[in-house]
């Protein structure tokens, strides 16, 4: 009884897809137009061989690691930015309202809408990319940052401070370990837009290479098995980071959840 | 250590800016060693003095003084046990009870060591590797108590520990409390809306009135311990604190 609890639940979520396949195998076979939808099993031929050169792009492997370096750069360079000012904005309510007013206007433009100026200030290449994807990491992180330092419990920093703790420790040991678990959630969360900014990025003119270049490259030649071969890539690969951010905070921040 | 709690009042300004007067006035020394339970209506104005005590907030006017010091602000003379949960949930229990050592900058295995004993001490031997959700109420107290004593304050100040207990729990960790103060000889202000936990526990009892909170009345309890909560002496004190108390519930 009890196992087949466990496995409905665990299974429940995979009919869907499973189905959608079916679905998509037998349109595919109606309508018998590759340019318009390819064959599963031509886009799982496509999967199945990631290492081989495409259109003369590169391979599968190859754009994806290059679309993860720009993303991890980007990433890296927003937290290191954001996190700092997440942290001193909430401690301190003369710098929250000194850069809120700042952060409030330039927050609604789209990451991709710097684009342009990125374009015509970096030039073509890795550092436009880097800036836009930043651009994008940088909002989450920063706005979870500081509602985390906001939402440390009163409560510790008293007991704190009775304990002997100064500003320093206060800081060190109880607001950051207090507002982890948020700044944690901050740098899922711009992660997951850092990498859906680069593939668009990647899209638009500037770059000749990463994932979504080549599935834009492969739109030219009407590859459309290849298309859905680095769609599903890329979506992979999100869920993957996904993933593992949520797997460190299980292990790490569980206090949170568990916490009555 | 003796505290000395000299014309001290206090008056807050609230957000409307209307004035808000909580304490007014209150005298009261108190000697080295000696369990004060302090007990009044909801809202006179407990909880501020003994945070004023603890130097958390700043007394519009009057003096405390710490064996002739004036404090200004938390000191590690004294320890701060709260109402709510105060625990650290992403320190263990251990790491949790030394953490004052930790600031202090006790090297791990000394610190370890010191706040195991204080562990056995609140009877919570074999909980050190736990995290603070995975402890009853009662024990979460008992790990705030410990890491309160790991710093051997001189004072401890303890704003109503017991009272999301249920009675049994609550019973245990009066009791579990006077072993400790008569182990480790510490000075303790005790604030509580239960009586019969204020007569139970105290050499004194102060009984302020309504807020603005005054003293009333010092009971001393002269009763020997172990208190027999049955006997005619406990009984009658107690009637005669909460009369007091509800004098000041009711009166204009
Ligand atoms: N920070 C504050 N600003 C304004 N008013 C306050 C503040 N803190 C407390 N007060 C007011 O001071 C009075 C005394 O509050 P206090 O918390 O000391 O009461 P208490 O005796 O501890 O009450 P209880 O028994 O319910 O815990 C209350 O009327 C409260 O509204
Ligand atoms: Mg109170």
């Amino acid at each position: 009884m009890y196992t087949t609890k466990v496995l409905q639940r665990r299974y429940i979520g995979l009919i869907l897809p499973v189905l959608l396949i079916i679905i998509w195998e037998i349109a595919s076979y109606i309508i018998n137009n590759p340019f318009f939808l390819p064959r599963f099993d031509a886009v799982l031929a496509v999967l199945a061989d990631p290492f081989r050169d495409r259109l003369g792009s590169g391979s599968l492997i190859s754009n994806a690691i290059r679309s993860i370096q720009r993303v991890g750069l980007g990433f890296i360079c927003a937290a290191v930015i954001a996190i700092p000012l997440g942290i001193m904005m909430g401690w301190s309510d003369r710098l929250y309202r000194f850069f809120d007013s700042t952060i409030q206007l330039l927050r609604p433009i789209p990451p991709l809408a710097w684009l342009p100026l990125a374009l015509a200030w970096f030039k073509i290449g890795l550092t436009s990319v880097v800036f836009i994807i930043s651009i994008g990491a940088f909002f989450p992180i920063l706005l979870n940052t500081i509602d985390g330092i906001k939402n440390v419990r009163k409560t510790w920093l008293e007991v704190a401070s009775t304990l002997g703790a100064s500003e320093r420790q206060l800081l060190l040991k109880v607001i950051i370990p207090g507002a982890a678990p948020l700044i944690w959630t901050g740098l899922r969360i711009g992660f997951g837009i850092a990498w859906m900014v680069l593939v668009a990025a990647e899209i638009l003119p500037g770059t000749t290479s990463g994932l979504g270049y080549l599935i834009m490259y492969a739109y030219n030649f009407g590859q459309i098995e290849l298309i859905v071969a680095g769609m599903m890539v890329i979506g992979i690969i999100g869920i993957a980071f996904d993933f593992l951010f949520q797997s460190v905070e299980k292990k790490k921040f569980a206090w949170r959840r568990l916490e009555r | 250590m003796r505290l000395e709690i000299r014309n001290l009042s206090k008056i807050f300004v609230s957000e409307k800016g209307e004035q808000i007067e909580a304490l007014s006035n209150i005298n009261l020394t108190i000697d080295e060693q000696e369990f004060i339970c302090i007990v009044g209506p909801s809202g006179c104005g407990k909880t501020t003095f003994l945070r004023i005590i603890g130097g958390l907030d700043v007394a519009t006017s009057g003096t405390i003084q710490l064996n002739g010091q004036v404090i200004t602000g938390p000191t590690p003379q004294m320890a701060m046990i709260f109402q709510e949960y105060s625990l650290f949930p992403w320190r263990t229990v251990i790491d949790n009870v030394a953490f004052g050592l930790e600031l202090r900058g006790l090297p791990k295995e000394e610190r370890y060591q010191i706040a195991k004993k204080y562990l056995d001490l609140v009877g919570l031997t074999g909980f050190a590797e736990n995290f603070s959700y995975e402890l009853s109420g009662g024990m979460r107290q008992r790990v705030a108590v410990a890491r309160a004593l790991a710093i051997e304050p001189k004072v401890i100040l303890m704003d109503e520990p017991f009272g999301a207990l249920d009675a049994q729990t609550r019973n245990r960790m009066q009791n579990e409390l006077l072993q400790i103060w008569e182990k480790a000889k510490k000075t303790i202000i005790f604030v509580t809306h239960s009586v019969d936990e204020a007569v139970f526990l105290g050499d004194r009892v102060i009984a302020l009135t309504k807020r603005p909170a005054k003293i009333k009345e010092i009971v001393p309890v002269i009763h020997c311990r172990p208190r027999d909560r049955t006997c005619s002496e406990f009984v009658s004190i107690r009637k005669h604190v909460l009369e007091l108390i509800a004098e000041e519930s009711s009166g204009t």
